[in-house]
């Protein structure tokens, strides 16, 4: 069994689902590419942003 | 009076040249992930799509993640109903008994939930393949 901490695991649903998300969603590989990347940053940013209010709520 | 062309049709003469069963990459792209796009022969985004949603899927069996087996509850019949999108892998999963019986830790609910959206992003993949297939989506 393998134990990811919370972060690395956000990191790894990131990465797979943006890659299909890019991939669909796009027509050609440079837009794809682009989609993905976008994703990518929109996914991590989003759990730093959510975990730090939530930390502050918590307080 | 105008009017505005079709884009399925204008799409259709690269689909027509293509024989065979319609729904074939739909059903193999859901039976295997990426398999779709492999008989579309596009091979890097086959490939891609294949290594993501394999991956997720282990990743999620290795996290002690649960493997669906019934509807008990509305929740349960949602959780099956993304399981099911893995097809084979998660039959076969099912066959080796792979995949935890109830979650235990926090990790297991995390590998859960890979194991369901890797079903569900199955589906996309597949549904790409059908569009390409098809020209709703340019090749």
């Amino acid at each position: 069994m393998i134990s990811p901490s919370h972060f690395t695991a956000v990191v790894l649903f990131a990465l797979f689902v943006s890659t299909v998300f890019g991939i669909t969603m796009r027509d050609s590989p440079r837009r794809m590419f682009r989609y993905g990347i976008y994703c990518f940053a929109m996914f991590c940013c989003s759990a730093i942003v959510l975990s730090w209010l939530m930390n502050l709520i918590a307080r | 009076m105008a009017t505005t062309p079709n884009r399925n049709t204008a799409a259709a003469p690269g689909a027509a040249s293509q024989s065979g069963f319609v729904y074939l990459p739909l059903i193999a792209g859901w039976l295997i992930p990426g398999a779709g796009h492999f008989l579309l022969r596009k091979w890097y985004r086959g490939a891609l799509l294949a290594a993501s949603i394999i991956g997720m899927f282990a990743l999620g069996l290795a996290m002690q993640g649960k493997l669906y087996s019934g509807a008990h509850d509305i929740l349960d019949l949602l959780g099956l109903a993304g399981d099911l999108g893995n097809g084979l892998i998660y039959v076969l999963s099912r066959a080796a008994g792979l995949g935890a019986e109830s979650v235990q830790v926090t990790v297991a609910d995390w590998g859960t939930r890979f194991i369901v959206v890797a079903g569900m992003l199955n589906i996309i993949s597949a549904i790409d393949a059908h569009n390409l297939r098809t020209g709703r989506k340019s090749l």
